[in-house]
């Protein structure tokens, strides 16, 4: 078989650890896309830090062939700070796997993901899968979600991605249940730009799905929104490495090679057409995503400044939901704001400047986005809490619908927890006899603050957790400031609700209290709320500090003692008159993850 | 024409024991090694001499236990040496007898510096000192005796086991012998000793209660009509320590014997603490083996300001100007820690009891070094 008919383009969606990957793995091995001497576990996450926390960042693409088929796989990422970028591997499919653990049944990402493909009208083909697990419980497991579906049980699809059992079941469904892509190979070509990634050598990598037409190598090409133009340096496919092949053609899943080096210059979303024969009208593009979670990011070293730049920019390449632009802190020198799509997405981010680019950074408290209206009837989005106005009118915070499913032993555990975190119950639903899928809606702001850890340690880890940003409501919400020796730290600067302001502004005074090494003079801590202080502690000056004794055999040494402690001032950030250690600002960044 | 050296160090390292917390290059016992060593102190001397001033202004016999080195050698060096305006000997107080306060006046000593340490006989034995509280005052008496006019005590605070009344008492019965000097020091305990390892728990004790022990040192000493001259040190009007004033104001000076360090027209070198390498070196008239280091009038003006900060005088702003920071001095004065007075930067009370603190901020970053 040839042409469209030929070919099918599909995702494997999954709650995290349901064996998405394994999947991926066995397909490349039962394809004999890879030989087993060449198969390395989770071959598609090729990223240090995937493999190391065995999740999935980055959407890829691999060709495989079955039974004269060419069947495209889209690989995404499973955690729900990652939703839009399974949307978008999901918009160059026609179906996608639905894979749930046999011995977990359906948990909060499962539903998610499967309401995810159906509003992108994708043939959704259940699996249950690790039924070699002896806790495992397939026939539960089938019924859960052959009942969220709508399938009739017999058509799960029972598999072990692990001993392989199963596999090739998967690929013949994949072939009869999910239909062939509809473009027309006859029309002026067009193609989605569904993810990128940038490469040293060679520039800007675009993966596209061809909808309509073909390109050929050395084709020049057009990018409709931006405008860009480049040739097509190379055209290929994913085996799972570059395979480079001289044409794409509709309905395929491949790589075109831009040679672009301006990382802003091709955005993903976009529709690729070429010069010579462009389209008339392009792709529907992506939904645009907004970051839910902000925080400044700041290099330890101010020097690294443009480091810091250059690694966002590359960084933004590869994953088009970072935002980022420049802010300036009095405490800690030049950084960026960056927007993230929740919390374990920013973890990723730090991480990856961390190690790929060789940064070291500080973080703020994360916080979200706020609406204000300030006295003067004005209306502002403030995304830093240092620039929220002091005198305001009206706030309002971002609004979740949080869905968390747990044995039920813990639904009152989860209760507690969203009471204490200003949460409205919603409703309650039973998807198996023994969990509960609690419905609440949540502040955004309660979840940033420490709320996984939270939820993992009263569930003992059994609670599955997923939410949708469902809009703004108004907040008694108000800005809690730091102030050593009267000047406000602005990294320090919180937005947290009147009622648990005292206890906040407490907590912090007293640590930085310990944290800042007494100085020269007394220190006053203060928190404050506008121009009412609600906590202070003072930093008692030091009394002495001198080298005891200092003669002929000494100076050397001495001297250096002292060269060496006035280095020691250097790495501190000075706030008003006040050295600050680095480690004050991160202990006191991190004092969420103390919160008992 | 060069500057003459006018400050002379000569390190006698011989010891009856050595104490826990001790860390300068001492050898224990070795009395039939004592002549060898002389002939090499004065072997080295003949090698340098040509730098020193005549007559010099100081010579300082530190150790060691230089009063622990046997009394003919002792003798036959003090009368080697060049003559001096001061010439100080430090001693140990078990070893000072009223036949040694008469050698030493005999060489023309003019200043005994004696290693009281504390007057509590617990403390004494946590410091392994060999003489007891009466050892000390009989050996203070003995240099009286003598005609010693300029004696100075050392006294250490900080012990373990100590309390703050212990240093109160130390006090007090030091400034009851009428010493014309006192040094206050406190303990300095190097990680890696076996005093530290001994006393870990009781010294981070101490370490907390320093800045109290520091307060009482100078309230007291200074309540009982002693200056306040130098961070560490106290004296009668007009008897401060010269010689070692000369390191404070940035003289040269040229130290003899094993481990000495000099500091001569922009260079300090420092022998090398073997006695095999050094005896052998000077025999065969060649200068020990040592290290050197180049200091950059840069570093020389940043030592002069670490130095001069310890005086209660204004070091002559003109001098140290370029290697201080000017918004530091700004901040500091502000703080009032530092102050320009008499066309000379000095320390308030304050500021001196920061010394350390407030000269670390008042020095300027160093320029980048170049490539070379």
């Amino acid at each position: 078989m040839s042409g469209l008919g030929s070919i099918r383009n599909f995702s494997i969606v999954a709650h995290i650890d349901h064996g998405k990957s394994t999947l991926a793995d066995r397909i490349l091995e039962v394809t004999q896309t890879l030989s087993q001497r060449e198969m390395r576990e989770q071959v598609l996450d090729s990223m240090e830090l995937e493999r190391e926390r065995g999740i999935t960042i980055k959407a890829q693409a691999v060709r495989v062939l079955w039974r004269g088929h060419q069947l495209n796989l889209i690989d995404t990422p499973g955690h729900v700070d990652f939703t839009y970028e399974v949307s978008r591997a999901l918009q160059a499919c026609e179906g996608a796997l639905l894979v749930v653990d046999a011995a977990q049944g359906i948990e909060a990402q499962t539903l998610a993901n499967a309401f995810l493909a159906i509003e992108n009208s994708l043939e959704v083909v259940p699996v249950v899968n690790k039924i070699d697990l002896p806790q495992a419980d397939p026939a539960a497991a089938a019924a859960e979600v052959a009942q969220l579906v709508g399938e009739s049980a017999d058509r799960i699809l029972r598999i072990s991605a692990k001993t392989g059992e199963g596999v090739e079941d998967v690929l013949d469904a994949v072939i009869e249940r999910i239909p062939p892509p509809d473009g027309d190979p006859g029309a002026p070509a067009r193609a989605l730009v569904f993810d990128s990634s940038y490469d040293q050598y060679r520039g800007v990598v675009a993966f596209v799905r061809m909808v309509d037409g073909r390109f050929s190598t050395r084709q020049r090409l057009r990018a409709m929104a931006a405008g860009t133009r480049f040739e097509a340096e190379e055209l290929g496919f994913f085996s799972p490495d570059r395979s480079p092949t001289p044409t794409l053609e509709a309905g395929e899943v491949g790589y075109v090679v831009t040679g672009l080096k301006d990382v802003s210059r091709l955005r993903v979303g976009d529709t690729l057409t070429g010069q010579d024969e462009p389209a008339r009208e392009p792709l529907p593009g992506y939904k645009d995503v907004k970051p839910t979670v902000f925080a400044g990011l700041f290099p330890t070293d101010s020097d690294d400044y443009p480091d810091l730049r250059d690694a966002l920019e590359k960084l933004k390449l590869n994953d088009a939901s970072l935002f980022y632009e420049p802010e300036t802190s009095q405490a800690l020198g030049f950084g960026f704001r960056c927007g993230f799509l929740g919390l374990l997405h920013m973890e990723i981010v730090r991480e990856r400047l961390e190690r790929e680019f060789d940064l070291d950074l500080l973080v703020t408290a994360p916080n979200v986005a706020y609406r204000v209206v300030t006295k003067a009837g004005e209306e502002l989005e403030v995304h830093n809490p240092a620039e929220m106005p002091r005198e305001v009118e009206l706030v309002e915070e971002p609004y979740i619908r949080a869905s968390t499913i747990v044995p039920k032993d813990y639904v009152g555990s989860v209760m507690e927890l969203n009471s204490e975190r200003r949460g409205r119950f919603h409703h309650m639903e039973y998807p198996s006899e023994e969990r509960v899928l609690l419905a609440y809606d949540l502040p955004l702001a309660e979840i940033v603050y420490d709320y996984y850890d939270q939820l993992k340690s009263r569930t003992r880890g059994y609670a599955s957790f997923d939410y949708d940003v469902i809009g703004f409501e108004p907040g008694d919400l108000v800005r809690l400031d730091v102030l050593l020796a009267g000047d406000p730290v602005d990294a320090l600067s919180l937005i947290v609700h009147r009622d648990g302001a005292y206890a906040r502004g407490r907590a912090l005074v007293d640590r930085l209290r310990e944290e800042i090494p007494r100085q020269l003079f007394d220190v006053p801590v203060q928190a404050a709320i506008g121009s009412r202080i609600v906590a202070r502690e003072t930093i008692k000056a030091r009394r002495k500090d001198v080298l005891a004794k200092c003669y002929g055999g000494d100076i050397t040494r001495k001297r250096k003692l002292l060269e060496r402690q006035k280095k020691g001032k250097k790495r501190m950030k000075r706030v008003g008159s006040v050295e600050v250690p680095q480690e004050a600002f991160l202990a006191v960044l991190n004092l969420d993850g103390d919160r008992k | 024409m060069r500057n003459r050296v006018r400050h002379l160090y000569v390190h006698l390292p011989f010891c009856a024991t050595r104490c826990g917390y001790c860390d300068f290059v001492t050898l224990v016992g070795r009395r039939e090694g004592h002549a060898a060593y002389v002939d090499g102190l004065l072997a080295e001397l003949r090698l340098e001499h040509t730098c020193l001033a005549d007559p010099l202004e100081t010579v300082f016999l530190g150790g060691g236990t230089p009063t622990f080195t046997s009394p003919a050698e002792l003798a036959r060096l003090l009368s080697a040496l060049p003559r001096a305006a001061e010439v100080t000997v430090e001693a140990n107080p078990e070893t000072v007898t009223p036949e040694l306060a008469a050698l030493l006046r005999l060489g023309g000593v003019t200043r005994v510096s004696l290693g009281a340490q504390s007057f509590r006989p617990e403390l004494l034995a946590v410091l392994e000192r060999q003489a007891g509280p009466d050892a000390v005052r009989a050996a203070f008496y003995h240099l009286r005796d003598a005609g010693f006019d300029n004696i100075s005590l050392d006294l250490i605070y900080g012990i373990p086991g100590q309390r703050p009344a212990d240093l109160g008492l130390d006090l007090a019965e030091a400034i009851a012998l009428g010493p014309e000097h006192l040094s206050c020091y406190e303990l300095e305990a190097k990680p890696g000793t076996r005093f530290t390892f001994a006393h870990g728990r009781e010294l981070a004790r101490q370490a907390d209660a320093m800045e109290g022990y520091f307060e009482l040192v100078v309230e007291t000493v200074v309540g009982a009509g002693y200056r306040w001259y130098e961070t560490a040190n106290f004296c009668r009007p007009g008897r401060q320590a010269r010689h070692n004033l000369g390191y404070w104001h940035g003289d040269d000076y040229l130290g003899l014997g094993i481990g000495a360090v000099s500091t001569v027209e922009s260079v300090r070198w420092r022998n090398r603490p073997s006695l095999a390498g050094y005896l052998g070196a000077v025999a065969a008239g060649m200068r020990p083996p040592r290290d050197e280091e180049l200091l950059e009038p840069e570093v020389a003006r940043r030592e002069r300001l670490m130095l001069g900060l310890r005086l209660d005088e204004p070091i002559p702003f003109a001098r140290v100007e370029a290697a201080v920071d000017e918004g530091a001095l700004g901040r500091m004065e502000q703080l009032g820690l530092a102050e320009l007075r008499d066309g000379g930067l000095a320390l308030t009370r304050r500021g001196r009891f920061l010394g350390g603190g407030v000269t670390a901020e008042l020095m300027a970053e160093s320029p980048a070094k170049s490539t070379i």
